[in-house]
C-alpha cells in the first residue's frame, strides 16, 4: 500500500510545514516514507510544493506524477495538480482564497474556508495546521492521534504554539468530519 | 537514538560529525548548500571548525592543508563545484592525503541546472582533474545509505590515503527520509605520525615530513604512479560494492543503475512482475571500482537477453557496463538530463520496446 | 673564540639550485634564522609554492607541504584552521602570489588567517623561464613582453603591499629588500616582527622582499642588484604598510621601518 500527498501553495503558507509533519507522524507510525520538496528559482517566484510518500514497504521511485491526493492551498496550485490527481483521491482546497473546484466528478473534493477559521482561533498562521487536520481526517492517510502527535514534536521548541495548533487541529477535524 | 526524519543534506553534514570528522570547508552552490548551513551552527557545538572559502578552489586546497597536517575534513558541493575543486583532488591524491568529498550533483554542462543529474558520472569515475588518478566513489540510493556511506567513506579515506567521493544528486541532498545514525560505525582518525606534516615536536622521530606532488625525474614519478596504481588494484580487490533486485529467477532483462535512477528502477520491476514480466538489476554502490563480474555474472544469464543502462545522463556509465558484459548480450542505454528524472512509466516504455525488438 | 658564523639548525646542508645571484637564499637564510631564533622549528610547517622555490623544502628541515600555483595561502588556511597550535608560512614568488594566486591570497589576509606569507618580488616569473609577471616594471623586457611591457594593453605593476594594506581587517603588512645588508637586516627584523604577530595570535602577517633574478633579467649578479635598487625600490617603497596598532602607514611619505 503507497500513498502520495502533494502539497503546493504560495510560499510563505506553510506548505514544506503540513509535508514534513505528515511524514513525521507517518514515520512515527512506523511507515517507510519520502518527503521531496521543490527547490530553486520556483521556490522564490511563486509557487511552493512538496510531496509526501507513505508506503508500507520501501518507497521506490521518489518521482510522483500522479499523486492520490491534493492539498492545494492557492488557485495557481489548484489549477496546476488538479488533473494530476489519481481517481478517488482528496482534493483539500483552501476555500478562502479559491473560489473555482476541482473541475473533476472522480475525487473527493474537501472545501475549507482555513484561514477564517485560524483566524477565529486567534492566528492566521495556524491555517495551515487546519488544512493538514481536514485533510487527515478526510483521507485518513494516518491517524489523527499520530498526525497531533508530530505536530506537537514539530513544536516542541516552541511549546508556547502548541494549545493555538492543538486548538487548530480539533477545528480542521471538525471542518472535514462535522462533528 | 532511534530514527529520525531528516533532510538528505542536513543527514550527511550530522553523519560526518558522528563519524569523528570535525573540519568542514565548503562554498554554497545549490543543491547542497543546506550542508554549509547546518554545519555553521552544528560545528561550533561540537567544537568542531567551519569555514566558508572564497571558492571551491580555495576551498580544495583548505582541505588538502588540514589533510596533510593530519585532520579528518570533508567538504560538499555541487556539479560545478566540483569542476573546481578537481585541480585540488588531483593534487590531493597525488600526495596520498585521505579527504571525503561529496558531490550532490545537479544537471551540467555548464551552469546547466540546479535539479537532480547523473551527468558527473565521467568526472567522478574516470578523473576529473589531471593526471592519473582514482577515487573511490560510493552512490547512496537513500538519506540512510548517503548517511552509512558518508560514514564508512573516512576510515575508507585514512585505509587508502586516497580521497573518496560520495556522488549524491539534487534528490538525495534535498529529500526528506527517516535515518538512524549507527554507532558502530564511529571511528577515529588514523595515526598520521608516519607521514603528516603536524610539526616534528608531535612525534617521536626527528626526521621531517614532507607532503608533495612534484617528482621531476621520470623513474621517480612512473615508480610513484605505480604506487598510486597498487593502492587503485586494492580497491578492486577490497572495496566493490553493489545491490542485486530481483536475479533469483528467470528474467529477460537486465537493468543497471545506481542512486536515485536505481529506486525508479526499483518500481519498474516491481510493475512488470505484477504484469508477469521479470527483469533483473544490479546496482553499482561503488562506482569505482565497479561491480563489473556481478553485472557479467547477471548478463550471463540464459534468460536474459540484454541489458540496459538507466542514467540521468546522455549515457556514460553505459560504457562501463558495455566493458563488463564483455559483448556477451546487446547494451542499450535509456536516460534523460536536466532534472527531468524519468519517471517509472517512461523507463517501463523504453524497457518494453526493447523487449519486443 | 666561538664559532661567530654558522648554519642555522633550521637550514639544511646542501647545495642550491638556485643560480647565481639569485636571492632566495638569502630569504631562506632569514627565515630559517628567525626560526631558530623563536626556537619553534618542531611546530612549524611551511609551505613551499610552484616557481623557482617549488623546492625550498630542501633547504629546511622542518615539516613542509607543497602547493599548487597561488593556493599556498589556501593550504595554510587549512593547517592553521585546524591546527591553530602550528607555526604555518608560506614562501611565495611573484607569479604566484600576485597572479595565479590573488583570490586566495587577498581573502586569506581579510579572515585575518594567523599565518605568515614571505612574499618574493622579482617582477619575473622565474621557473617558467622569464615570461611576465604582474610586478613586471614597465618597458621592463621578458620572454613574454618581447618589446617591453606596455602598460597601456598590461597594466602597472600591482604592489602587493598597497593592496592587501587597504582591507581593514588589521594585519602586519612590510616590504623590504634582499639588495644590500642594510635591507637585509630590516628584512630579517620585519620577518621576525611577522612570525612573533602569528606566536601571539594577533594577525595576519606579509613580508614582501625586492628580489632579483639576474638569469632571467639578462644581468650580472651585481647589476641586477643595481637595478633593482633603482627601478624597482622608487616604484615599491620599502617600509611598513599596516601593522595591528597603527593601522595603514605610508612609507612613500615618511619612510618607516621595522625597528
Amino acid at each position: 500500500m503507497q500513498s502520495e500527498v502533494q502539497f503546493a501553495g504560495f510560499g510563505g503558507q506553510g506548505v514544506m510545514l503540513m509535508g514534513q509533519i505528515l511524514a513525521q507522524a507517518a514515520m512515527n507510525a512506523g511507515f517507510e516514507v519520502v518527503w521531496i520538496p521543490s527547490y530553486g528559482p520556483e521556490m522564490r517566484g511563486g509557487t511552493a510544493y512538496c510531496t509526501v510518500v507513505i508506503s508500507d514497504r520501501p518507497v521506490g521511485s521518489p518521482i510522483i506524477r500522479n499523486p492520490q491526493h491534493l492539498v492545494a492551498m492557492n488557485r495557481p496550485s489548484l489549477e496546476k495538480f488538479a488533473s494530476t490527481v489519481k481517481p478517488g483521491g482528496v482534493v483539500f482546497i483552501n476555500a478562502s482564497i479559491i473560489p473555482v473546484g476541482a473541475g473533476r466528478s472522480d475525487v473527493d473534493e474537501l472545501r475549507v474556508p482555513i484561514m477564517e477559521i485560524a483566524k477565529d482561533l486567534g492566528n492566521v498562521k495556524a491555517a495551515n495546521i487546519v488544512a493538514l487536520a481536514a485533510f487527515v481526517a478526510r483521507s485518513r492517510v494516518v491517524s489523527f492521534e499520530e498526525l497531533t502527535g508530530a505536530v506537537k514534536q514539530k513544536f516542541a521548541e516552541k511549546a508556547k504554539l502548541i494549545p493555538l495548533n492543538v486548538k487548530a487541529l480539533e477545528a480542521g477535524r471538525k471542518a472535514a468530519t462535522g462533528n | 537514538m532511534g530514527k529520525v526524519l531528516m533532510k538528505g543534506n542536513e543527514a550527511i553534514g550530522e553523519a560526518a560529525i558522528r563519524a569523528g570528522c570535525l573540519n568542514y570547508f565548503a562554498y554554497p552552490i545549490t543543491p547542497q548548500s543546506e550542508v554549509a548551513e547546518y554545519l555553521s551552527k552544528r560545528l561550533p557545538e561540537v567544537g568542531g571548525v567551519f569555514l566558508q572559502g572564497e571558492s571551491e578552489v580555495a576551498v580544495s586546497y583548505m582541505i588538502f592543508g588540514a589533510s596533510a597536517c593530519g585532520a579528518r575534513v570533508f567538504t560538499t558541493s555541487s556539479s560545478p563545484g566540483i569542476s573546481l575543486m578537481s585541480e585540488g583532488i588531483s593534487y590531493i591524491t597525488a600526495a596520498q592525503c585521505p579527504a571525503v568529498f561529496i558531490n550532490i550533483m545537479r544537471g551540467g554542462p555548464g551552469l546547466g541546472g540546479i535539479l537532480p543529474s547523473q551527468a558527473d558520472y565521467f568526472q567522478s569515475v574516470k578523473g576529473g582533474g589531471h593526471g592519473d588518478y582514482r577515487l573511490l566513489v560510493m552512490a547512496p540510493a537513500s538519506v540512510q545509505e548517503a548517511v552509512e556511506m558518508t560514514m564508512t567513506a573516512f576510515p575508507l579515506a585514512e585505509k587508502y590515503r586516497n580521497p573518496v567521493m560520495i556522488l549524491g544528486d539534487g534528490l538525495i541532498g534535498q529529500m526528506m527520509e527517516p535515518v538512524e545514525f549507527p554507532d558502530h560505525l564511529k571511528s577515529e582518525p588514523s595515526n598520521k605520525d608516519g607521514w603528516a606534516t603536524n610539526g616534528m615536536d608531535t612525534r617521536r622521530s626527528s626526521t621531517r615530513n614532507l607532503v608533495r606532488t612534484l617528482y621531476l625525474v621520470p623513474e621517480e614519478l612512473n615508480a610513484h604512479n605505480l604506487k598510486l596504481k597498487a593502492k587503485y588494484d586494492r580497491m578492486i580487490r577490497e572495496e566493490i560494492r553493489w545491490e542485486t533486485y530481483n536475479l533469483d529467477g528467470d528474467y529477460r532483462m537486465l537493468i543497471v543503475s545506481y542512486g536515485t535512477m536505481s529506486r525508479v528502477c526499483r518500481t519498474v520491476i516491481d510493475n512488470f512482475k505484477a504484469k508477469g514480466i521479470e527483469i533483473g538489476m544490479v546496482r553499482p554502490k561503488t562506482l569505482f571500482p565497479f561491480p563489473k563480474q556481478a553485472i557479467y555474472d547477471a548478463a550471463a544469464k540464459a534468460s536474459c537477453r540484454a541489458a540496459i543502462s538507466v542514467e540521468m545522463s546522455m549515457g556514460q556509465m553505459v560504457e562501463d557496463v558495455e566493458l563488463s558484459v564483455k559483448g556477451l548480450k546487446p547494451v542499450h542505454w535509456y536516460g534523460k538530463c536536466g532534472g527531468d528524472v524519468p519517471t517509472p512509466e517512461e523507463v517501463m516504455e523504453e524497457v518494453s520496446k526493447l523487449m519486443a525488438s | 673564540m666561538g664559532k661567530a658564523f654558522h648554519r642555522p639548525e633550521a637550514l639544511a646542508d646542501v647545495v642550491t639550485h638556485y643560480c647565481p645571484g639569485c636571492t632566495h637564499g638569502v630569504a631562506h637564510r632569514l627565515v630559517a634564522e628567525v626560526i631558530d631564533e623563536l626556537g619553534i622549528r618542531g611546530r612549524t610547517v611551511g609551505i613551499a609554492p610552484v616557481g623557482c622555490a617549488v623546492l625550498c623544502y630542501n633547504y629546511f628541515t622542518f615539516d613542509f607541504q607543497e602547493a599548487a600555483h597561488g593556493r599556498a595561502p589556501a593550504m595554510a588556511t587549512g593547517i592553521k584552521r585546524v591546527r591553530p597550535d602550528l607555526v604555518v608560512f608560506t614562501y611565495q614568488g611573484d607569479g604566484d602570489l600576485a597572479s595565479i594566486g590573488m583570490s586566495e591570497i587577498i581573502h586569506s589576509a581579510n579572515r585575518g588567517e594567523k599565518f605568515t606569507t614571505i612574499f618574493i618580488n622579482n617582477a619575473v616569473y622565474g621557473m617558467t623561464g622569464g615570461q611576465m609577471a604582474p610586478t613586471t616594471m614597465p618597458d621592463q623586457r621578458t620572454t613574454t613582453s618581447p618589446f617591453g611591457r606596455k602598460v597601456l594593453e598590461t597594466g602597472m605593476p600591482v604592489k602587493m603591499a598597497e593592496l592587501l594594506s587597504a582591507l581593514e581587517t588589521p594585519a602586519y603588512i612590510v616590504r623590504e629588500a634582499l639588495t644590500k645588508p642594510k635591507y637585509i637586516n630590516r628584512a630579517k627584523k620585519a620577518i621576525h616582527k611577522a612570525f612573533s604577530y602569528q606566536l601571539n595570535k594577533t594577525c595576519f602577517s606579509l613580508v614582501e622582499l625586492i628580489s632579483t633574478c639576474p638569469t632571467n633579467w639578462g644581468m650580472t649578479p651585481g647589476d641586477a642588484l643595481k637595478w633593482a635598487e633603482e627601478k624597482m625600490i622608487p616604484y615599491y617603497p620599502l617600509g611598513e604598510y599596516k601593522t595591528p596598532e597603527a593601522g595603514r602607514l605610508n612609507p612613500a611619505a615618511g619612510r618607516k621601518h621595522a625597528e
